[in-house]
């Protein structure tokens, strides 16, 4: 039985099968496509969700994420942990 | 006209042919043959053509679009064209195999249909006998194959006393999204109205059933909830707009704004085999017709919503009143509101349960629909 999906440091992230990151090249923007869904990702989403690979936990996507944007870690922490909680409950992404 | 860009979805109805007969379907009284359809070549051609213009997703609809033995290298030619695809199905005509099959050629994801939560009225309100359990195998094979699935509820009077049941049975069949709708009506629904519209009590539980429902489930099940609009005081705001996000394309090759445009008898559709997608959704006079707001009658046109509803729904103004371009009757602002709401409290209380189940025999004879509302 299914079961919600919690998020934390050492949840791994991934996008479930049905569930995927596109380029539209129409508008110039990245998406996910999913059933009878289209979300359309701002650049900080995107950098959160193309490191989404099913392998880096959520800590090493905060790290990974603090080193490339020297901004402080817990504030990086709190805008990931949000982003894939409110994407785990959509079901387009599993961990 | 500013730049209309290309729908992000685009509906391919494969067929009009289907083992079930839900006297609410959503394809139009006149039933096309299978002899009119458009072949595999000319399929593929469109699918090609409209991921070319920025389509994204594709959904396989029908009729019963499983009812093609072509599906699989339609589905291979979408997913080709880096098109998400979708397949809504009534489940009763796949095998495992076949599924497999289907989703070995790109399938992304299965929308199964369940005409009630058990097999007594789902196969009575189908038409179907067996289909309840055929069903049932369609779900787990696409569980089991690791598509995710979707289940499809149409509700209405004769079986919205079962919604927590098909609450549960989606979770139960481990679905990652279940769409509840309440029956628009048109075409099919329009003439078994009586039969399936809801007391306004019925409306008021199931909403609150599929809110409680919502919070109980989150993170688990995901549920879209279509509420009927004949008890509402603002129109829908049907297809976010005529022509403005969405096209159809028809088994033989016409390019309609939505599943019910053909409701409207004094427009003509151009066909793919005529003409280029784009040239028909960015000229066709049935797409212009009610395109953007300079259509508009008063109140719509200084109305403030007038971009939010966009006018509400063309087919229900046509179907209710006789003139398309005419005010949603389903906003209060209409003067034939209180008569509609009138309409739907005496059916929901006074209408027989008995059906005039889908069948070409029966779209032929169905040329007298029920009367339209006066004020």
């Amino acid at each position: 039985m299914n079961g919600r999906v919690t998020i934390t440091e050492a949840s791994v992230p991934g996008l479930p099968t049905g569930v995927k990151l596109r380029f539209d090249k129409q508008r110039d923007q990245w998406v996910i496509l999913a059933p009878e869904r289209l979300f359309v990702l701002d650049a900080v989403a995107l950098e959160i969700v193309k490191r989404c690979d099913g392998q880096a936990s959520v800590a090493d996507i905060v790290d990974d994420l603090t080193a490339a944007y020297a901004a402080p870690r817990d504030v990086i922490l709190k805008d990931v942990g949000a982003l894939l909680q409110d994407l785990a409950d959509k079901r387009i992404l599993a961990a | 006209m500013t730049d209309l860009g290309f729908p992000l979805a685009i509906l391919a109805e494969l067929t009009h042919r289907c083992p079930l007969q839900c006297p609410y379907c959503s394809n139009p009284l006149a039933l096309e043959a299978a002899s009119a359809e458009l072949s595999t070549a000319e399929w593929k051609a469109v699918i090609a053509e409209a991921a070319d213009l920025g389509a994204l997703q594709i959904h396989f609809s029908g009729g019963e679009p499983t009812a093609r033995r072509d599906l699989e290298e339609l589905v291979a030619a979408a997913a080709a064209a880096g098109l998400y695809t979708n397949l809504i199905t009534a489940g009763v005509l796949l095998s495992r195999e076949r599924l497999a099959a289907l989703a070995e050629a790109g399938l992304d994801h299965v929308q199964l249909s369940f005409q009630d939560s058990e097999a007594a009225g789902c196969d009575r309100i189908g038409g179907y006998k067996g289909g309840f359990e055929k069903k049932l195998d369609c779900a787990r094979w696409t569980v089991e194959l690791g598509l995710p699935l979707t289940l499809n509820m149409v509700v209405h009077r004769q079986n919205l006393e079962h919604l927590p049941e098909m609450l549960a049975l989606a979770e139960e069949l481990q679905a990652r999204r279940v769409e509840i709708a309440h029956v628009q009506y048109y075409g099919w629904a329009y003439l078994n109205r009586a039969a399936l519209m809801p007391t306004r009590e019925q409306l008021e539980d199931a909403t609150a059933v599929v809110e409680a429902a919502r919070e109980r489930l989150k993170g688990v099940l995901v549920i879209d909830y279509v509420v009927p609009d004949y008890y509402a005081r603002r129109p829908k705001s049907c297809m976010g707009g005529w022509g403005r996000q969405f096209l159809n394309i028809s088994p033989a090759g016409k390019v309609l704004p939505c599943h019910a445009a053909e409701s409207i008898t004094n427009l003509t559709f151009d066909r793919v085999q005529e003409k280029s997608l784009r040239e028909i959704w960015e000229h066709s006079p049935a797409f212009n017709a009610y395109r953007g707001t300079d259509w508009m009658p008063e109140p719509c046109r200084s109305c403030e919503r007038k971009e939010i509803d966009w006018g509400g729904c063309r087919c229900q103004a046509f179907a209710l009143t006789g003139e398309a371009g005419t005010i949603d009757p389903a906003c209060a602002l209409s003067p034939l509101h209180d008569a509609l709401q009138a309409l739907a409290t005496t059916e929901s209380a006074t209408g027989e349960g008995s059906f005039t189940y889908r069948s070409r025999k029966a779209g032929e004879a169905a040329a007298r629909l029920p009367e339209r509302i006066d004020s």
